[in-house]
Parts: C-alpha cells; structure tokens; sequence
C-alpha cells in the first residue's frame, strides 16, 4: 500500500493544506509507508491511473477540497481515500445546510443566518443588518458560509462594524453566515472512526488572547490549549456525546473535528465541523490524539490501512 | 468546574524565551494568501521577479560548469569578509555608469543587497532610532528597519520623487521633537514600489538637505540601469561620498539567485560593515561571486541589460494599455523604468480587504499597506510587469478588472470596505521583493 497524500490547491487554504500534507507525510512516513505528496493539478488524474496500490489522503482545505468535489472524483475513479465521502462531505460543508441537520437532531447550534450578498443589494444593506441585529443580538460573528481557517471571520460587538465585518466576508465567497457570539469553554472534539465504531478523543479547549482567528490558529503562542479540555467529567462526557452525534448523524468517515462551545448553562454548542481537520503542527486533532496515549504515526496508519481495506 | 490536572500549552516551549522583536514576526493571512499565487493557474501580478527566461541559460550553465572545474578550490572554499577583490573591482566600473567613483577597497559584497541594509541597520539603528522613508517604501526595507526595532517616518513623492521641502520640514520636526534620525532610506531611481525617479535637480537639494540636518542617506539602487528610453542619471553618492551609503545589486540586472548585492560606505562606515558582516555570515559565497565574476568578463552584460530593457518595457506597455481599456477608473503613473505600476484604486476600495477576491479570480498582486509602516496604502496597490508575459499580464488586468468591479459592488451595498485583515504591516517574503 503506497500514500498519495493531496495538498495544496488552489483555495484560501492553500499554504495549511501544504503544512498538513507534509506533517501526514512525515508521520505516516516514520511509521514505515511508503507515501508521496502530491498538488492537485493536471497531473494527478494520470498519477492515480497508472497506480492500483494507492490509496489517497486528501489534505486539501477549503472548495474542491471539503465540499465534496475531489472525494466525487475520487470515487468515479475508483480510488480508495481517506475520509468522508462525497456526498455527506457537501452537506457538512455548507455550513447552514449541517446546522439545520443539527436542527433535526436535536443538536444545540447558535442560532444563524445565512445571506448572500445580492440580498443585501436588493432589498437595502441597512435594513438587513438592523433584522440581523435585532433577532440576533450582539455580538454576533460574521463568516462565509463555507471555508475555514477563520479566513473572513470577524467577530462584531456593535453595530457600526457590521458592515465593514460583511464585506471583509464577501471578499471570501458570496453568502454571509450571521450568528449569534457564545460565550463559555470553546472545545474541539476530535472524531475518529466511521458509524456505530467512532469514538470521540478527549476534547481540546482553547483559551486565546483575543479572537481565535487565522494568526492565532497558526502561529503558537497566542493561544493555550489544554489537552484534556478542563471539564467535569460530566461535562466532558456532553461534548463527546454531541461531537459523535454530529460525526454519525452526518455520515462522517474516518475522521472529523467538531467546534464546540459549552455556554454558561452547560449546552454543548455546535460551531463548525470539519472533514478534513487541520493535521498542522499546531492543529488540534494532532493534540487529542497525543492527549489519548497514542501516537500519532499509529493512528494515522491505522486511517490509511482502513481507507485502502475498503478497496 | 476544572476536575482534569490538564496542563495549558501554547505548542511551542520556547514561547517566553524569545526577544520582544520575535513575537511581533508573524505569519499571516496575506502572507497565507500568497501561497496560493505561486500556481500556475494565477497571473501574479505581485512579486518583483526578474525575467530570468531572458538570459542565455545554456551558456550561463557552462560557465558554471567551467567554474567548479577550473576554479573549485577557490569557488567552494571561504573567501573574504569583506568580498572578492576583483569582483570589488568589476562592481566599482559597473558604478561608473551612474557617475560613482569608487575604489574597490570601498566596496563591501553582500549577500543581495538586502543583506546590506541589514548590516547597515545593525550598524547604525537602536530601538527608537527613526528611519526617515519615502511615502511609500520598499517593503522589504521597513521589515529589516522593523526587525531592529526603529521608527519608520515617511516623506510624501511626487511624480519627480522625494519632495525635497517635505524632507527639509520632517527632519526639522523630527529634531525639534527630540527623536534620532539616523538616515534617509531613498531608492531615487524606478521607485519600488512608487515607479517614479527622483529627479536631476533634485538630488543635490535631498543631499543637502541631509547634510544640514546631520542625517546619513541609504541610496539603494537596484533598478537604475533598467531605464526604458533615459540614460542612468548620476547616483546621490557621486555627490557626496562621507554623506551617502550606496547600495547595489546584481539581482535585478543579472540574477537574483547568486544573491550578491554590495554596499559602498564611507571609510570609517565601510569598516564597520564588514566586521558586522564578518559575524553574521562570515564571507558572502564564493561560488557567486566567481559566477558574477566571470558572467561581467566573458558576457556582454550591458547587451543584455539593454534587451531586459526592451523586454521589460514592451511588459510595461502591455500593462498600461490593459489598465486604460479595462479599469479606467483607477489612476497610475507609467514609469520610466524599473518593474512596478502604483495603481490608485478608485474611491472606496481596499486592496488588502480585496485581496482573497481576487486570489479566488486567479490574480495576484501587492496591497499598498505593505509598503508602510503606519497602515497607510489601502487604496493602492503595486502591480509588477517584469516577470509574467504580455499576454499574460493582459489577462491578468482584465481578471484584476472583474475583482475591482464586484468590490466595488459590495462596497456600494455597504458603503464601506472590508475589516482589516491581518497585520498592518506584511513581513517581506520573496513574493514581495
């Protein structure tokens, strides 16, 4: 069994993409594969039919890469990949469309709005926001209905700002998702595994100077994690509960991470997932797998054999 | 309730233990944008590299060859701190052209002229020193002024250069507020990102200007042999050599790669140079030196500085005409020279807040704010015509076209630009050279 780990592309996420590839390529690396990191560009369709061993490893963030298109093609290829499939991809990446999923299920998530910009247009920006703000209610966030890495994320405490915070967002795709600000312990959950047999790994809390945005995310120092999160025991076992809720009610394979807030009355808030998780070197899957007593090369061949066993 | 004996970590154990100036270098989304210009698929609008695909590489390859082989025990050995000496010597007739007279011994060789003007910092900035700069300023310049710790104050241009009044003016306040200015950092010809060359009549004034106010001037000129139509106007230092540091480079005339640079100090200045040289990098790299060498003795050079002047300025043409027939409605000057177009955006719009936009529209290009230290430059942007062809610098504009005019909607709707992104100042990295 060879690795074909994907990077790069051509989305927001490009340069974390590549420090994922190359931090899953040197793990599964150490651990004994054989593994290559690969772009996706005109040469990969070419790359992978002139190989039968293979299995892929997407690592690409961002369109193309989590919503669903490269697993699609992936599978008209016949090609066995780590990770979510096509179609339960696309619903976690449309962030309103898993939040009304979570809706279903009972699954606790900031209540939202999502807008594109030609509605803003048509029926007068002011208007909007003053809809948005009432209902709402301040402080809000602001964020692209699809993407990650916080990339146009602005986090809005009056009302003045929150038209510089939507354009910022436009500037990253075309539909705004408004939702209300929580506030409590903000904790990641780490899902590995598919259906009746994931499990959660212990969740990472996340304490931050100032909002937890790209620089904070990707430059260590700014933010302290504590791996275990610092909960109660009951407390953790909510988080858990509701991050493999989230992982199974949406079809999720093999691994996802699941943004929780545990507001003040201890609602476990379901912010964002994600299905293909940040594997950077400060990126919080990496962390919860450490925080269980494992190692991280193990873990992350035990992902590919049981990819590449699907064949 | 905390019930886990969980310990916080921050992913990196050396967190306290870095100097103050560390926490401030920082990755970040615009530089993460920049990742994504490297494609193929996107027309980089943004990085000032030169036309390499315009030298002869086959020949350039032999000479290397010819190099290691005849010369490989000198090539790959140590050499001097201060630089080889014939190669001190080539470097002081290519100065002639620009009316400089120097003697070798005067000449220190860097590693790219970036390494100069950190030796250069090192030697003269104390945290709090102010750098005096032109409006705007080359990017990788205010992050070496940055990284040591000193104040960037920024003089207006105009379409003739550093306004000689405005220096006269800021200098003055400067000392009447107490604040050490410790030099003019100027690039008098093609301006980068500016475009514009300080003018003939204006050179004496800055120089005296400067020598009133007791303030040494950092001349750095890595452009002024690429003038379309113009001969090399004479360089400040051969106007005043105790009162002017000048700095050269090859990267911009032959190849960035062998990454020399020099610097022509006064005596007393040059000493200290290359002591700070001496421990930084011990001697700049033989191997280049040799190879730049050899490329001045055995290649018309001047030939083919002339044809990177043609091909560089049927690029800027290609440039100009794409932005009269696509976004009239922003301004720009057409420069004489060099490899950058300042564009004004029209009224409203933010080149950095745009900047995912037009990434997304598979078009890069440098935000005005990373060419000043005080978060000014929002509404511009620098446009570089030397390395994509015409064609495609053409389609470059028209995608760049698309991008201004869906902002420009949304600013519309909104009445406002975008929230800034990330830090007011972008580190320098090679995109943004």
């Amino acid at each position: 069994m060879d690795v074909m780990v994907l990077a790069g592309g051509l989305s927001h996420e490009r340069d974390v993409s590549m420090r994922s590839g190359r931090r899953v390529q040197e793990e599964l690396r150490d651990a004994g594969l054989k593994v290559s990191l690969h772009d996706v560009d005109s040469s990969l369709i070419p790359t992978l039919r002139s190989r039968s061993d293979v299995v892929v490893w997407p690592m690409l963030h961002g369109a193309s890469g989590e919503d669903g298109s490269l697993q699609g093609l992936l599978e008209l290829l016949d090609v066995p990949y780590v990770g979510t499939r096509a179609r339960e991809a696309r619903v976690a990446w449309v962030k309103s469309v898993a939040k009304a999923v979570f809706a279903r299920d009972g699954i606790a998530t900031p209540e939202y709005v999502t807008l594109p910009q030609s509605l803003f247009r048509e029926v007068g920006a002011e208007h909007v926001i003053d809809a948005i703000v009432e209902r709402i209610g301040l402080p809000l966030v602001v964020k692209p209905a699809r993407g990650g890495s916080a990339l146009g994320v602005t986090l809005v405490t009056e009302r003045e700002s929150m038209s510089r915070a939507l354009v910022h967002c436009f500037a990253y795709g075309d539909t705004a998702l408004v939702e209300a600000a929580v506030t409590g312990t903000e904790v990641a959950v780490s899902v590995l595994g598919t259906g009746a047999d994931a499990e959660a790994l212990p969740g990472v809390e996340i304490t931050a100077e100032g909002a937890y945005d790209y620089d904070a995310r990707y430059n260590p120092g700014r933010v302290e994690y504590f791996s275990p999160a610092r909960l109660s025991e009951a407390d953790a076992s909510t988080v858990a509960e509701t991050a493999l809720a989230v992982h199974r009610n949406l079809g999720l394979r093999d691994l996802s991470r699941v943004d929780i807030i545990l507001d003040d009355t201890g609602n476990a808030q379901v912010i964002d997932v994600n299905v293909t998780p940040g594997l950077t070197e400060t990126s919080l899957l990496p962390q919860a797998v450490e925080a269980s007593g494992r190692a991280l090369g193990d873990v992350y061949t035990s992902i590919a054999r049981a990819a590449f066993d699907r064949k | 309730m905390s019930t886990s004996d969980s310990h916080g970590t921050r992913l990196d154990p050396w967190f306290d233990s870095y100097a103050a100036r560390a926490h401030r270098m920082r990755a970040s989304e615009i530089r993460a944008l920049f990742s994504v210009a490297s494609r193929p698929e996107v027309v980089s609008l943004a990085g000032g590299m030169p036309y390499i695909g315009g030298l002869p590489l086959d020949e350039l390859g032999a000479m290397a060859q010819r190099l290691i082989v005849e010369q490989g025990e000198v090539a790959l050995q140590y050499g001097s701190g201060q630089g080889d000496e014939g190669l001190r010597e080539q470097i002081t007739q290519v100065m002639a052209l620009e009316g400089i007279s120097a003697h070798p011994d005067d000449v220190v060789v860097t590693t790219g002229s970036q390494q100069a003007l950190d030796l250069v910092s090192t030697v003269f900035l104390d945290p709090g020193d102010v750098v005096v700069a032109e409006a705007p300023s080359y990017v990788g310049a205010l992050g070496v002024f940055r990284a040591h710790e000193a104040d960037v104050v920024h003089v207006p241009m105009d379409e003739d250069g550093l306004v000689p009044e405005a220096l006269d003016r800021t200098l003055g306040e400067l000392a009447a507020a107490g604040r050490r200015v410790k030099f003019l950092y100027t690039v008098p010809n093609f301006h980068n990102p500016g475009g514009v060359t300080l003018t003939l009549e204006r050179r004496p004034q800055v120089v005296e200007i400067c020598r009133r106010h007791g303030v040494l001037i950092l001349e750095d000129n890595p452009y002024g042999l690429l003038g379309f139509d113009t001969e090399p106007l004479p360089a400040m230092r051969s106007m005043s050599e105790e009162g002017v540091i000048y700095l050269g480079s090859f990267s911009k005339t032959f190849a960035p790669g062998y990454r020399v640079g020099w610097a022509v100090a006064p005596h007393a200045v040059r000493e200290k140079l290359v002591l700070a040289s001496e421990a930084a990098i011990l001697s700049p790299s033989n191997a280049s030196q040799l190879a730049i060498r050899a490329y001045l003795e055995h290649f018309d050079w001047q030939g083919q500085i002339k044809k990177f002047r043609e091909q560089y300025r049927e690029r800027r043409d290609a440039m100009i005409s794409a932005l009269e027939e696509h976004i009239p409605e922003a301004s720009w000057n057409v420069p004489d020279g060099g490899f950058y177009v300042w564009v004004k955006l029209p009224e409203g719009l933010d080149a950095k807040s745009m900047l995912p936009r037009a990434v997304t529209a598979r078009v890069a290009y440098v935000s005005g704010t990373a060419f000043y230290a005080d978060g000014q430059g929002r509404d511009h942007m620098r446009l570089s015509f030397c390395y994509p062809t015409p064609e495609r610098i053409r389609e470059g504009v028209r995608r760049l076209a698309g991008v201004i005019d869906a902002e420009m909607e949304t600013v519309r709707i909104f009445g406002a630009a975008g929230e800034p992104a990330g830090d007011a100042v972008d580190f320098p990295s090679p995109d943004l050279a």
